[in-house]
């Protein structure tokens, strides 16, 4: 069974189609990265897979649990996304770190709360995640004691301490100086490496053609390819896709 | 002088209490009080009001040892409690409160120069008067223009608000009557020439304007106005035993002797005593000749020209009163009162921003509601008006829930401001993380929002500070009202205010430090002020 199926997702903001009728799976340790011009729904498709954005047609299953738009309540629903949310980690193109919290507590505070776990497991968990992703020396700071690529390595890690079975990256480098990008991803590669089943919204085309298992592309909220990155980068079958691609590079 | 012996114990007890600032002494206080009411052995205190703001010769701080409360009426009720085998207690009340609060159960009596009139009657019972005078007119010194009340046509005159001297000047017509809320500022303001005359009860003239030698008298006493003691419609049996024990003070000639000693005898009261009690037609003595030793401590008092160095020894006299009693009282209130406000408005941030319709809605009428109408009437209704409803709070607890709910609203704005000024990402990296909404807000968006919003809060709490004088309306002494006693007791508003606007401008500035430091503890980006330091000194462009 594939960790994600979206299948005909469909999304309206006012008189604006932001979502098509879309339909991809992702299979179980595959990297996917979502390509295509700013403003085709990369961002809105990616936050759908975690309920931050609600759809009005189609369907989100994630390992067990489905979502879907229908006259179930309020409070069915809220639920139902917490649950989704456990299962899935979030990384934001703009951190968001808490930043009243140094660096460990911001990776422990979910696990205290949500999981209600002791503080010393927390911890101990926290502490290796934050050692692998390279801030063994920087648990103790703030946040905005770090430099960006460091920030977002911790929010990485803080994802991570919730144990998800899939992540989610909305750009994760751009607001990156060029300097720090390789820092990020390199982490997203280890990742791929140990069986991470993630699906990355990136403007990086080197790394998706590298890393990635599958490239979907998006084009003004429609899913007009999805294939293997070689067929993307060297044979696009789509005339848009090959006009965005020599937009870019 | 001869001090009255009860209330004074009474008000140093109190102020004791209040003095070392132990909830214990208080706790200690309303034990003993408690035990006497429980004692069956013991008749009930009778509890009786006034302003000592007033003055006197009514009511006043003992300028000797300004805690202590005297006057005429303080005798006279000690008289009439001794007569009537109870404690006398007196309770301090702002003017205008002194009816309400007789209404609301407060006390059992109003005694403080309260005229006996048709309007008054229609809300409260009066005593027999125990008092009876007429009003004088006062001008300046140099003034010969102003021989009786027909020559103040056209010209500015300062009275006493809603007194029978007030009604006088506004039968005669075509006079520019300024109403004061005290009796001393009117003199003050004739003596520099804001006003032309004063027309004010007799008793009054003779403690504040006779012994000035800027003023003088003109003409005899105008009206005739008769002080009665006011009690509730329903105290009937109190009514009988009251009339009976002033009668008795009356044949005894103890009333007489009380005027006596302050100096305000005279032959109207006389007459009115004659007429109660026909019998003292041959016994009644003369007013006294001898000068009455309480006039002239008075009038030496205020008028006396003082060096500096004798001003600066006075100085001392009024800090035991404004530190130990007004200040400890405004403390507590201020405190309390913020501490309600700041955990309400929270509440009230979050209903507004998080909670359902019908909810949200109610929490923005509130904020409304208790932002847009003003402290002192919403002071009045919870203190007079929720009785009413059968709610009957302490003044203390009126005072901080009266404050608390009023700064709350404020408080509510500060919070949702700060609220809505963590961006959106916050909250959504902590449900991305799997927290519920009401987790998010507890643990992430709550604890930076209050970060941000210590300085206005900080604000509001100095303003709150301030504000507290209000709460004299219902009967709390703190500070204001402790500088408006001293005031008009030493006829020094300008050394007693500088006092007391010191004490608190002290009182207010460790809390101001108190935030500051808290500001910068707890910033939520730690590095801004170090970094924006270094980057104007010009040294490490970037954090680590």
């Amino acid at each position: 069974m594939s960790a994600i199926s979206v299948s005909h997702l469909g999304k309206r903001f006012d008189d604006h189609e932001a979502l098509r009728d879309i339909s991809f799976d992702v299979e179980v340790s595959e990297l996917t990265a979502i390509i295509g011009p700013s403003g085709c729904g990369k961002s809105t498709l990616l936050r759908c897979l975690n309920g931050l954005e609600l759809f009005d047609r189609g369907r989100v299953r994630l390992g067990q649990i489905t979502l879907e738009m229908n006259d179930n309540g309020q409070r069915e629903l809220q639920t139902q996304l917490r649950h989704l949310r456990e299962e899935v980690g979030m990384v934001f193109q703009s951190f968001n770190l808490f930043p009243h919290l140094t660096v460990l507590e911001n990776a422990v505070l979910a696990p205290m709360v949500v999981k209600k776990q002791a503080r010393s497991v927390a911890e101990e968990k926290a502490r290796a995640l934050l050692a692998k992703v390279g801030l063994r020396e920087r648990m103790d700071y703030y946040p905005s004691q770090l430099s960006g690529g460091q920030q977002q390595r911790a929010a990485i890690a803080r994802a991570l301490t919730m144990e998800p079975k899939v992540m989610l990256y909305d750009e994760p480098t751009s607001a990156l100086d060029p300097s720090l990008v390789g820092e990020v991803l390199g982490i997203m590669r280890q990742l791929d490496d140990e069986g991470m089943t993630q699906v990355v919204v990136t403007h990086e085309m080197r790394f998706a053609r590298e890393v990635a298992d599958k490239v979907l592309v998006l084009h003004d909220g429609e899913l007009i390819e999805a294939d293997a990155p070689e067929v993307i980068f060297s044979a696009p079958k789509d005339e848009r896709t090959r006009a965005f691609l020599q937009s870019i590079l | 002088m001869k001090t009255p012996n009860i209330v004074p114990h009474i008000a140093r007890q109190f102020t004791a209490a209040t003095v070392l600032g132990g909830f214990r002494r208080w706790m200690l206080l309303a034990l003993c009080l408690g035990a006497s009411v429980a004692n069956a052995q013991t008749p009930a205190p009778l509890r009786w009001a006034g302003d000592a703001e007033g003055g006197a010769p009514y009511l006043l701080p003992n300028p000797k040892n300004p805690r202590e409360i005297i006057g005429f009426e303080i005798d006279l009720m000690e008289a009439l409690a001794r007569n009537l085998g109870r404690k006398s207690v007196f309770v301090q009340n702002q003017w205008d409160g002194l009816v309400p609060g007789l209404q609301r159960g407060n006390y059992d009596l109003v005694v403080n120069g309260l005229e006996i009139t048709d309007d008054r009657k229609q809300q409260v019972n009066f005593s027999l008067p125990y008092y009876v005078c007429g009003e004088q007119l006062s001008v300046r010194a140099d003034e010969t223009a102003i021989q009786s009340l027909a020559d103040l046509r056209g010209k500015v005159v300062g009275t006493l608000k809603a007194s029978l001297a007030q009604r006088i000047l506004e039968r005669e017509g075509g006079i520019e009557i300024r109403s004061y809320e005290n009796q001393n500022n009117p003199y003050d303001d004739l003596a520099i020439g804001r006003l032309r005359a004063v027309l004010m009860d007799w008793p009054i003239a003779i403690y504040y304007s006779k012994p000035n030698p800027k003023l003088k008298f003109v003409g005899e006493t105008i009206g005739r106005m008769e002080y009665g003691i006011a009690l509730r419609k329903t105290d009937t049996a109190l009514l009988r035993q009251v009339n009976e024990a002033l009668l008795a003070l009356i044949k005894a000639g103890e009333l007489q002797r009380i005027y006596d000693k302050w100096g305000i005898g005279n032959p109207e009261t006389t007459a009115l005593f004659v007429q109660i009690a026909p019998e003292l037609q041959t016994a009644m003595p003369a007013p006294s000749a001898t000068p009455s030793q309480m006039l002239a401590d008075f009038s030496r008092n205020i008028t006396t020209q003082l060096t500096w160095q004798q001003r600066l020894q006075r100085w001392r006299i009024y800090l035991p009163p404004l530190l130990l009693q007004g200040a400890p009282m405004t403390l507590l209130i201020s405190l309390l009162g913020m501490a309600v406000a700041v955990a309400l408005g929270l509440v009230l941030a979050l209903i507004y921003l998080y909670a359902p319709q019908p909810l949200s809605w109610l929490a923005r009428a509130y904020v409304e509601l208790f932002r847009g109408t003003p402290l002192l009437i919403q002071l009045y209704l919870i203190f007079y008006g929720l009785p009413n409803v059968g709610i009957r709070l302490s003044p203390l607890t009126a005072a901080v829930i009266g404050l608390g709910l009023n700064y709350a609203a404020y408080e509510a704005e500060n919070y949702r401001a700060g609220i809505q000024a963590i961006p959106r990402g916050q909250m959504e990296a902590a449900l991305s993380l799997g927290m519920t909404r009401a987790q998010a807000l507890r643990h992430v968006i709550v604890p930076q929002a209050l970060r941000l919003v210590i300085p206005p809060v900080t604000n509001d709490f100095i303003a709150l500070f301030k504000d507290s004088s209000i709460v004299s309306v219902i009967t709390m002494v703190e500070l204001t009202k402790v500088y408006g006693q001293l005031a008009a007791t030493y006829y020094d508003y300008i050394g007693v205010g500088l006092l007391a606007a010191a004490i608190y401008f002290l009182m207010g500035l460790p809390f101001v430090r108190l935030a500051r430091w808290a500001e910068k503890r707890l910033a939520t980006d730690k590095r801004i002020s170090t970094t924006a330091k270094r980057r104007w000194l010009g040294v490490g462009a970037k954090p680590a």
